[in-house]
């Protein structure tokens, strides 16, 4: 009886697994399939559908955007989130809280909901379909972690070693730069990969924001995946799932994956 | 600490404005904007004419078809919401309790498929769920069914698939609830003589209420907006609150419905929100 008990348990939380990495391990083994159309089994394997996903001009062109769009989008997200997330953390104003809450309030809202807004703004503004505008667009959906995470990071920090450097006559300038800058670097370096990850993946919002001209990757496969259904989207999935698994070693050696996602 | 820091309004302004700028044109002034254009009337040619109605609400209340809509959004969300704490619970519980060297991948693999586009997890179900699918060909194997059951392009698709993406947030909810209970009353129940399933019922399973009530309102408010999983599964064939948005705003063009039906969606997040507050208290009384 008391062997019974942890086996079954054992038993039951696999199978639980296993509809929660189901699809994730399924589109990894279709991508080797040499059949015309989504069959599994696949009839066949091969390596045809990683070939094709080469010569395959949609996904290339989006593939270029969108890692152009998450290397401004992450730029500028540090650029202008990591000062608000350092007074946030470590000056004293009055409205502190509402700021935070304020930067962070686009997480509130439902990706449908923001994407149209935002498509109504811009399309007027004629920012619709143009890279300023996916930018920005993305920037919204973007800053509010990268000022989340930097500012906790921050406030975990001590403040003891600034202020000892202080005390001992080293300018803030020098403080900030010798000091609290190092100490924040893992904190930034989550925040970066975070950012990167979650414009690369960005699908609801750009939906609304891509033209005929200029489309990202997800949207390209988003459309791929809502027509037609081979394999070669298990192909570029299966490529894309293993650069999200990198970036996340990335964070997961700088900060820990738990904690990055604000948890 | 909160003493030592410094009181530099000034600075603090600086530092923060261009944050709060991008912010405000990105997300503040769309989101006043989309609720101006609600009241727009709508132009049979798309065209964007200003104006002040109520035609776009009156028709959401009247038009049975959006009823119809309202409806099976919230059925197809409480569905998938149960569905998401039926398999999380029992997985935040296991790694509650484990005790391993494993146990920080084991929980990484649980939230794993957050980090995995929701297009390529919609995709991975077309794969395990569709006419040719595994499900069907195992089921086709053991002489079980001739022609393949459908079980993608319509509601049932559409459970599995959002149930499976809504399931890390519940997981992850659950496992930062169970985080605060205490394990020496588990303990004391059992030594006491109360069975392993006597102890989950009356010590385990009401200590975690708060948090399988926040997981739900997270997952039942994630589930009502979801879209790119009820338009892959459901093959254009499913229609709810969130896809119509999409339908209406670049199918249609009809900015000022779409806008409207973008309003009474953050008017149910409203209402959800307060549902669960009210039941949180409860809950913790």
């Amino acid at each position: 009886m008391k062997k019974i008990g942890p086996i079954a348990v054992r038993a039951g939380v696999t199978l639980l697994y296993a509809f929660v990495l189901a699809p994730i391990v399924l589109v990894i083994a279709i991508s080797f399939s040499g059949d015309n159309f989504i069959a599994f089994p696949p009839q066949s394997w091969g390596l045809r559908w990683y070939r094709a996903l080469l010569a395959h001009e949609g996904f290339a062109g989006g593939f270029r955007v969108s890692l152009t769009l998450a290397s401004i989008v992450v730029a500028l997200d540090l650029l202008i989130g990591v000062p608000a997330a350092y007074a946030i953390a470590r000056l004293r104003f009055p409205g502190r809280d509402a700021l935070l809450a304020f930067l962070t309030a686009p997480l509130l809202l439902p990706t449908i909901v923001l994407g149209l807004a935002i498509l109504l703004v811009f399309y007027p503004l004629k920012l619709a379909a143009t890279y300023p505008g996916l930018v920005a667009a993305h920037m919204v959906v973007t800053l509010p972690f990268v000022v989340r995470i930097v500012a906790t990071a921050l406030s975990t920090l001590p403040g003891d070693i600034e202020d000892a450097a202080a005390t001992l006559g080293a300018s803030p300038a020098t403080v900030f730069r010798r000091i609290t800058l190092p100490l924040m670097l893992p904190g930034v370096i989550a925040a970066a990969a975070l950012a990167f990850i979650l414009s690369f993946d960005e699908v609801v919002i750009s939906l609304f924001v891509v033209g005929p001209r200029l489309s990202t990757l997800p949207v390209e496969l988003f459309r791929y995946v809502e027509g037609r259904t081979d394999p070669m989207v298990a192909a570029l999935s299966t490529v894309l799932i293993l650069a999200t698994a990198s970036a996340v070693l990335v964070v997961e050696r700088s900060v820990g994956v738990m904690r990055a996602l604000g948890r | 600490m909160a003493d030592d820091r410094r009181r530099r309004p000034a600075l603090a302004a600086g530092l923060s404005l261009p944050a709060a700028a991008a912010i405000g044109l990105g997300f503040l002034l769309p989101v006043l904007w989309l609720a101006r254009m609600s009241f727009n009337p709508s132009d049979p040619d798309g065209a964007l004419r200003e104006g002040w109605t109520l035609h776009h609400y009156a028709e959401l209340l009247t038009d049975s078809f959006y009823g119809e809509l309202a409806l099976g959004s919230l059925q197809m969300s409480a569905v998938s919401t149960l569905g998401a704490l039926l398999v999380g619970y029992p997985i935040a519980l296991f790694l509650f309790r484990l005790e391993s060297r494993w146990k920080t991948l084991l929980v990484l693999l649980a939230i794993c498929p957050l980090l995995v586009s929701g297009v390529v997890r919609a995709y991975g179900w077309i794969v395990i769920l569709g006419d040719a699918g595994w499900i069907n060909s195992m089921l086709r194997g053991a002489g079980l069914i001739d022609r393949p059951i459908r079980l993608v392009n319509n509601h049932i698709g559409v459970a599995i698939g959002l149930t499976e993406s809504l399931l890390p947030y519940m997981t992850l909810s659950l496992l930062a609830g169970l985080g605060r209970l205490d394990r020496g009353l588990e303990e004391a129940a059992r030594t006491l003589g109360a069975s392993p399933l006597r102890t989950f019922l009356r010590v385990t399973l009401p200590l975690s209420l708060p948090a399988v009530v926040l997981g739900c309102t997270i997952c039942f408010m994630l589930a009502i907006s979801a879209f790119v999983t009820p338009r892959l599964l459901g093959g254009g064939r499913v229609f709810l609150l969130a896809t119509e948005i999409y339908e209406q705003a670049l199918l249609t063009l009809n900015w000022p419905l779409a806008a409207a039906l973008a309003v009474a969606i953050l008017a149910m997040f409203t209402l959800v929100l307060v549902a669960s507050g009210r039941l949180q208290r409860r809950v913790a009384e």
